[in-house]
């Protein structure tokens, strides 16, 4: 039945196309883009070359390297698009597959890198970087991304393609920057990445789309690491996504309540990926120049080990932090560690010489937990309430009006 | 604490355009922030207006009656809904209009109530 035979070719020629598309689109559009700085013409050719192969595969066979079949349709459409009507290619597009299976994209270099940096650029609104890159290096489109952000679809689309129209009017060019300065420019890059990974903290609780986006952002981390080559920033940013993610299923119970990490259910922690963010980690360890990821990493990996870490010890890397990177995240960690190791009262001083967390949310619920372990009821009671009040994202509220319950069961 | 966050927003017209599409998304992007609102327990009301267009303004200042059809001043950008919450302090109001929305095309006005009239009587915000 030659209509069952086509119909079966074009679905599994879908499947390799939709394969391709995942596994390359980052990679083929960075090659594209780099050519002429426009990421939106490049994604449009690209998105091109796909509706062509699915055209072409089906009645032609799948060319063996499909990316080189790709990346070449989509580059000749893109620089028809680009260039003058006087100046477009004279050469007719010939789609037949043989003609491109001589083309190698291993020999093609990766310019996924120079496009990281590109989105991370210091030019391109903080806000919009990550987005940027989940766009361009991953292939999602603009309602998935918004949908991540609990932001409108076309709000985000807006942003993304205004970001593009600057990168393309302002020219900022596709390179990775030399290394002199690579020290200013990269923790850009690494902060866009994180920032895929640390969406749900910033947002109220929403979709379960964030989840999904927590693995790409560890796909993301990972492939900064590889292309990078020696950088052990990148290496302990994967690994400390690694390690966050090991623990997504047990961050919050069945009830919708947050489980802080000494309660968590270890056994629904996921061995895999702690044991993949220790091997990164070990690796970026061995590269011998301490940052603030990795820091971050041996933290999560100091609480993911059998043994209940030793208050100091993780004390140390706390100082070491702050002493890297003196965010007011980082300082309020650094106070609850302190009351670790020396009591409570010794915590809230520390907390008391933080500057500007008066409207931080993890400052008031750290001072609560502290001010109740002291038996100081009253106070822990309004600190509670102000923690709770600054609260909007539900699991965290649920879990910490049970504590202020804890605290004053008769209260109100 | 009652603290009204005021949106204020371009209005679809002219140079504003609002497709159904972006127009569906608020609407969802809306309701998922008035059930989280809801859920916290600080939510009093919410209320979207229509468009300053169907706005009347009635006056008696002058003496006479005035009433005017249009809104109180033509501005680029006008009222366009009004979310009130209770909570302690404007701390916690920041931390809710962060999350509204409307702060994604607009401008989110903070602004404390000074008296509520609840239960037959006025009574301080606090």
């Amino acid at each position: 039945m030659a209509v069952v035979e086509l119909s079966a070719a074009r679905s599994s020629a879908g499947a390799r196309a939709e394969q391709v598309a995942r596994a390359s689109y980052g990679r083929l559009l960075a090659i594209i883009a780099a050519q002429t700085g426009d990421i939106a013409a490049a994604e449009d050719a690209l998105g091109d070359a796909f509706e062509r192969a699915l055209a072409a595969w089906p009645h032609d066979g799948v060319p063996t390297n499909p990316e080189a079949w790709l990346v070449t349709v989509a580059r000749r459409r893109h620089l028809d698009t680009v260039k003058s009507a006087a100046n477009r290619l004279s050469a007719p597009l010939d789609l037949q597959v043989a003609a491109f299976d001589r083309i190698d994209l291993e020999a093609i270099p990766d310019k996924r890198l120079e496009l990281m940096f590109v989105c991370a650029h210091p030019a391109i609104d903080a806000a919009v970087r990550t987005p940027l890159m989940l766009q361009t290096v991953l292939g999602f489109d603009a309602a998935f991304i918004a949908q991540a952000y609990a932001v409108p679809a076309t709000a985000m689309a807006q942003r993304l393609v205004r970001a593009k129209r600057r990168i393309r009017l302002a020219r900022v060019p596709f390179v990775v920057p030399l290394r002199d300065d690579m020290p200013a420019r990269l923790p850009f890059v690494l902060e866009a990445v994180y920032g895929a990974y640390a969406i749900d903290w910033q947002l109220v609780s929403g979709p379960k789309v964030r989840d999904s986006l927590a693995a790409e952002a560890l796909y993301l981390a990972k492939t900064l690491a590889v292309l990078l080559g020696d950088e052990p920033e990148a290496l302990g940013l994967a690994a400390l996504i690694a390690f966050s993610l090991a623990r997504a299923d047990a961050r919050v119970a069945a009830d919708g309540c947050l489980v802080p990490l000494a309660e968590q259910d270890r056994t629904l922690w996921r061995p895999d990926l702690v044991r993949e963010g220790e091997t990164l980690l070990r690796r970026a360890h061995a590269l011998g120049r301490v940052g603030r990821f990795q820091l971050e990493a041996a933290m999560q990996s100091a609480q993911c080990a059998a043994v209940r870490p030793d208050a100091r010890a993780l004390l140390a890397l706390h100082d070491a932090l702050v002493r890297v990177s003196p965010t007011l995240g980082a300082r309020v960690a650094r106070a609850a560690v302190i009351a670790e190791c020396d009591g409570p009262r010794a915590g809230l001083d520390e907390l008391q010489k933080i500057d500007g967390a008066d409207r931080f949310q993890p400052a008031w619920a750290t001072r609560a937990h502290l001010l109740a372990a002291l038996g100081e009821t009253d106070a822990a009671a309004s600190a509670f309430a102000k923690a709770i009040s600054l609260t909007t994202d539900a699991p965290s509220r649920l879990y910490l009006a049970r504590r202020a319950a804890e605290v004053r069961p008769s209260d109100r | 604490m009652h603290y009204s966050l005021l949106l204020h927003a371009p209005e679809p017209g002219e140079d504003v355009q609002v497709s159904p599409e972006m127009m569906a998304e608020f609407e969802t992007a809306f309701d998922l922030y008035a059930k989280e609102l809801d859920g916290a327990g600080v939510l009093v009301s919410i209320d979207i207006l229509q468009p300053s267009s169907v706005s009347t303004t009635v006056s008696l200042r002058e003496g006479s009656l005035r009433v005017q059809d249009g809104p109180f001043a033509a501005t680029k950008e006008q009222l366009a809904g009004s979310f009130v919450i209770d909570v302690p302090d404007l701390d916690a109001a920041l931390a809710w209009a962060e999350k509204n929305p409307g702060a994604q095309y607009g401008v989110i006005e903070i602004r404390p109530s000074s008296l509520v009239y609840r239960d037959g009587g006025w009574l301080s915000s606090n």
